[in-house]
């Protein structure tokens, strides 16, 4: 065992996203106005705040005015208010825009700000830190600590310098266990720590499968004559099959910037399909591409998003903590939008452990309160009105829209009965034999392009000495069981050229799985779809990953 | 204008980055002097003034300038400087260490690394390890110059009939002392300092046919490398990577062997001033940036190059 | 014995830097910044230094905005003592960054002073010579290698085609090339007590020294694009074009 240094901090928040600085910022608001001092930690596995953070993004205001209410004044990074927005339907050829009044009114972004993410979360760090918040960027949470009573009593921090072969380098630098009282984990979808709590304390028993999408965004310089600061697109349709769920985002905002982005469901079924060439593909579309002729790509990137909404929320409280944002699952898919409901689940997480730590008497208990802080928010009510739009597309893209029309503009989403998803992505694939291989054409160069110039751009590093991130639970199974059935669907579905199936003499089946982890964008996409769930996804060394700028 | 270009050499001959220095001169003067410093370099400055555009060369022998200590050079260089408008020397280990201290003793600004001139005062430079081109211009009334060798065309060694005048030493310093040196022996250039290299790629399907790369380097004189998925299916050592996260090469000659060229690849090397690329995928992304590219079975191709390089 | 190290605070090497369309300079705004790689290893030899009993105290000094000051809490993190921070709004060019470096040297008076290279953003490699050249004092540039014996530096140095080494004299001046060492892992434990270490702010247009800039950057481009060449045929013509057009073999 390696002896580790330990550290004591009352709350310890692992990610420095919106939720979990959120949460961070109204602890320490809550103990001044208490008169109280609260010690909170945060940890952040990028490099520093706002490198691995990717959104669209648009931000509804709501949970920031009541965090901060003098944002303005502070200079919180919101330049762009939405100004005109489309919904569109395409065909591979066209395109019909939606009519303004069909538009449901929970999916309107009138009074919203077109963002980056990346940079309101570092704007929200700076807030944190002059509240008296230590946030520590570049240290991944690598393990969860248990105390004997089988609660959770902090992280453990990865450590630094271990070589490929798990050996130590010369550099070693042994991770720290950071003890608190009450573990927050914002890790965003899919986090590893999360999952392992989540499992370990059984806190999807009931409620339905958590189902995801994966996020695909590039970052724009668009020739000034094609900007209109302000104006927001979705699309649906074309080019995806009208049985798979997804569409894109077009974003204006300053400087010439054009935010673009599709999200391709993870319940998919053709293991041919690829996120990543859809949305190279969906650039090119006659009503699209205009936009981009002459411009210039500046940053790449991708992120998986819960989409199982209401219904797929696990229980969020544990002995010594709380999940917060999408850690649990708080976004609002109608609205595609999940940084308030984030932000606001962490204020509430903050309430709800303030209120247990101000009584010392009770020690490590689980913030109970929590749960019936949020049944009684906006976030709730909004969730539960959002809550049968993306089960509906199950039925595919025609009736889905036409069921969301009724159940949003008529029923206002307080239709008296919840639609269950029905299934597990994952268990989703059908096999490659029965599948329709999708030839994606080739990059242009100038609109679309491959692979790895895309991974290039999001400035993603990883020391190269160091053991694979992305761990095979049976390393047989890639080919056996993945390429031999579903002709090697990882290969497809991750955005970053991470997977390879590469022809070997020497290998059983005549091929092997490469993984180069180096390209890993962090989106997690993997440790979801792998239909064996043979995947696990865990923090690489502290500091590496993407540098996203701006997204 | 009246410059003055620092020559480089071992005492007994010129090294031929001088000769690029003279020619980035001569875009700035129709004329150079050069100053040769050394001890026992008499051959040296004799060269100097046959090279073509040279009017002039300050010959400057004592032992305090054997090897350039930048210590004795500097205040040299300094002593010599009144009457001229731009001082420039290579941009090697020999000029990068000396000029600083010629510019800081002048108190005027240095311009690092010069890849082309725009006017008397206006030149272009690499920033960002040549990400970015930037276009500087110098108030000072001298400028002190490093040049990139690779950026300017070496000048003629012939035709010129530059006059040798015997300089006297300036005052030098006890404070430093050359000990000794140690020029690399092995039979391969290293990576980042070869003038050839030669790199496989995943297409090289075995380390064991490395063989085939070593074969035509040694031709060559080349370094060997590999790209990211050559090392990752342990081919070679990772010291082999040439890329982004490997190191970074500009060799005269870069051959690219089975690798399909990746922008992380290309990053490491696409400062070369000639790319080669034998790859069998006529629709390999190596071919958009190759001077030459031979679309070929390497395992045929390799052999055949060996044994047509003599 | 007192070593000074000097610090910058540059776009990080992971980040691939994008040129503004304006062509005023590269895009550095939200863009991920950090301690100039040369100088890591600076003051990963100084920390060295002190360790090994050979240095008392490492001092770190850097010059530039408010936001530098996080470098030189990173080099408080990896081991310096202590941090002098010249607060300076403008980009200072590399002899105005000598001559403040200069009067700090003046005021610390210390044994050994050591800086990178040269700075990932401009690639000068300017500075260490000029701080030599103004406070007199011999230089070994590029060094992979440094030892210390009575008043005396021994620097291995790395030079076109191999190493050289010099011996110099104390004070010196050294500049680290990648080979001198690998740097440590500020860990979270030292980063935290770094938090607490002293870092004296001064302001450059108070040092009485001319930092006003040489150079103009005119502009700033990106890189011309490589062109797609020819396909040759077969061997025979590739090696008729390397060495009769190309000029290469």
């Amino acid at each position: 065992m390696t002896e580790r240094e330990q550290m004591e901090f009352d709350v310890i928040i692992v990610g420095a996203g919106p939720s979990g600085l959120s949460a961070a910022i109204h602890l320490k608001q809550l103990a001044e106005s208490s008169g109280l001092d609260i010690s909170v930690c945060v940890l952040e596995k990028g490099s520093e705040v706002g490198a691995h953070i990717l959104s669209g993004a648009i931000l509804e205001p709501t949970a920031l005015n009541e965090l901060l209410p003098d944002w303005k004044e502070l200079g919180a990074p919101l330049h762009t208010p939405v100004a005109e927005e489309k919904i569109m339907f395409l065909s591979e050829a066209g395109g019909l825009s939606l009519p303004g009044v069909f538009i449901p009114p929970a999916m309107r972004n009138h009074g919203n700000y077109i963002i980056s993410l990346g940079n309101l979360c570092r704007w929200l760090g700076e807030q944190a830190e002059a509240a008296g918040v230590e946030v520590y960027a570049g240290f991944a949470a690598a393990e969860m600590i248990y105390d004997d009573d089988g609660a959770v009593a902090g992280v453990i921090t990865g450590d630094m310098g271990v070589n490929a072969d798990g050996t130590q380098s010369a550099n070693f630098e042994p991770g720290i266990e950071l003890r608190a009282r009450y573990t927050l984990l914002a890790e965003g979808c899919r986090g590893h720590l999360g999952k392992e709590v989540k499992q370990r304390y059984d806190l999807e028993k009931d409620c339905e499968p958590q189902t995801y999408g994966i996020g695909i965004k590039e970052l724009w310089e668009v020739e000034p004559d094609k900007h209109k600061p302000g104006l927001v697109v979705h699309t649906a349709g074309w080019p995806l099959d009208k049985g798979t769920y997804g569409g894109s985002f077009l974003y204006h905002l300053e400087n010439n910037q054009v935010a673009v982005g599709f999200v391709v469901g993870l319940d998919y079924s053709n293991p041919y399909l690829s996120p990543y060439d859809e949305f190279q593909r969906f650039k090119t579309h006659p009503k699209i591409v205009e936009t981009f002729k002459g411009g210039r790509r500046i940053s790449y990137g991708a992120r998986a998003i819960n989409e199982g909404g209401l219904q797929s929320m696990p229980k969020m409280t544990f002995p010594g903590g709380v999940l917060i944002g999408c850690d649990a699952g708080t976004l609002n898919m109608p609205k595609i939008k999940g940084s308030h409901t984030a932000m606001k689940s962490g204020m509430l997480a903050a309430e709800a452990v303030f209120e247990e730590w101000a009584e010392p008497s009770r020690q490590n208990p689980e913030p109970a309160s929590y749960a019936g802080l949020i049944k009684n928010s906006w976030l709730y009510k909004e969730l539960y009105r959002a809550r049968n739009v993306r089960p509906s597309f199950k039925w595919g893209l025609i009736i889905g829209t036409l069921y969301t029309a009724l159940d949003q503009i008529v029923f206002r989403g307080n239709a008296p009965w919840t639609l269950s998803h029905g299934h597990v992505d994952h268990e989703k694939l059908i096999p490659a034999d029965q599948s329709t291989l999708i030839q994606y054409p080739k990059p242009d160069g100038e609109v679309s392009f491959d692979k790895l110039s895309s991974v290039y751009l999001s400035n993603t590093n990883h020391a190269e000495d160091q053991p694979c991130h992305l761990q095979l639970r049976d390393p047989e199974l890639p080919v056996q069981h993945n390429y031999q059935r579903y002709a090697g669907p990882e290969q497809w579905f991750c955005p970053a050229g991470v997977y390879e199936f590469v022809e070997d003499e020497k290998a059983e089946d005549g091929v092997r799985l490469q993984i180069n982890f180096q390209n890993c964008v962090h989106c997690k996409t993997c440790d979801i779809k792998d239909p064996n769930q043979n995947i696990n996804w865990v923090v690489p060394e502290g500091g590496n990953g993407p540098n996203y700028p701006n997204m | 204008m009246s410059v003055m270009v620092i020559a480089e050499h071992d005492n007994s001959s010129l090294k031929l980055a001088t000769l690029s220095a003279v020619t980035a001169g001569l875009r700035i003067s129709e004329t150079v002097d050069v100053l040769v410093a050394g001890s026992d370099c008499g051959s040296v400055a004799e060269a100097a003034s046959k090279i073509a555009g040279v009017k002039r060369v300050m010959h400057c022998d004592d032992p305090a300038y054997a090897h350039m200590l930048a210590e004795n050079m500097a205040p040299l260089i300094v002593s010599m400087s009144e009457g001229f408008t731009h001082i420039l020397a290579p941009a090697t280990t020999a000029g990068k260490n000396i000029m600083p201290r010629v510019a800081a003793d002048l108190d005027v600004a240095q311009i690092s690394d010069i890849v082309d001139v725009v006017d008397a005062d206006t030149f272009i430079r690499p920033i960002y390890a040549g990400n970015a081109m930037a276009t500087v211009k110098s108030g000072d009334a001298v400028k002190v110059i490093t040049v990139r060798g690779t950026a300017f065309d070496a000048a003629d060694q012939t035709g010129g009939s530059g006059s040798i005048e015997t300089v006297s030493a300036a005052e030098t310093a006890d404070s430093s002392a050359f000990i000794g040196q140690e020029l690399s022996k092995s039979e391969r250039p290293e990576l980042t300092a070869a003038k050839v290299v030669i790199s496989g790629g995943r297409g090289m399907g075995s380390g064991e046919n490395f063989k085939l790369i070593d074969a035509v380097a040694d031709k060559l004189g080349a370094a060997v490398g590999a790209s990211r998925a050559a090392v990752d299916a342990g081919y070679v050592p990772s010291d082999y990577q040439v890329g982004q996260t490997g190191k970074i090469v500009a060799p005269d000659l870069y051959v690219a062997v089975g690798i399909s060229g990746a922008i992380q690849h290309l990053a490491g090397m696409k400062d070369s001033k000639v790319i080669v690329a034998i790859n069998k995928d006529p629709e390999a992304p190596i071919f958009q940036v190759a001077d030459f590219g031979l679309v070929a079975d390497l395992f045929e191709a390799l052999p055949e190059l060996e044994a047509k390089l003599t | 014995m007192k070593v000074l190290v000097a610090v910058k605070r540059v776009i990080d090497y992971n980040v691939n830097v994008r040129v503004k369309a304006d062509g005023s300079g590269v895009e550095t705004s939200n863009v991920k910044m950090a301690m100039n790689p040369f100088d890591e290893i600076a003051v990963e030899e100084a920390v060295r230094l002190k360790e090994a009993g050979v240095a008392d105290e490492v001092v770190a000094v850097t010059v530039g905005s408010a936001a530098s000051q996080e470098t030189l809490r990173t080099a408080l993190a990896m081991g310096a003592d202590r941090g002098i921070h010249v607060v300076s709004d403008e980009e200072l060019q590399p002899l105005a960054v000598a001559k403040v470096l200069k009067s700090i040297c003046l005021e610390e008076m210390p044994d050994l002073v050591i800086v990178g290279k040269q700075a990932i953003d401009d690639d000068s490699n300017q500075t260490g010579q000029m701080l030599a050249a103004m406070m007199k004092w011999p230089q070994g540039t590029f060094a992979s290698k440094v030892e210390l014996n009575d008043s005396k530096a021994v620097v291995i140095r790395e030079v076109d085609g191999g190493l050289e080494t010099v011996g110099l004299s104390m004070p010196c001046v050294v500049t680290t090339d990648l080979r001198l060492n690998e740097p440590r892992y500020a860990s979270l434990p030292n980063i935290m007590k770094a938090k607490k270490k002293p870092i004296e702010e001064k302001q450059a247009s108070a040092l009485g020294v001319d930092i006003a800039p040489r150079l103009t950057v005119v502009s700033v481009s990106e890189p011309p694009k490589r062109e797609a060449g020819i396909v040759v045929e077969d061997v025979s013509q590739l090696v008729d074009k390397l060495k009769n057009v190309a000029k290469v073999i």
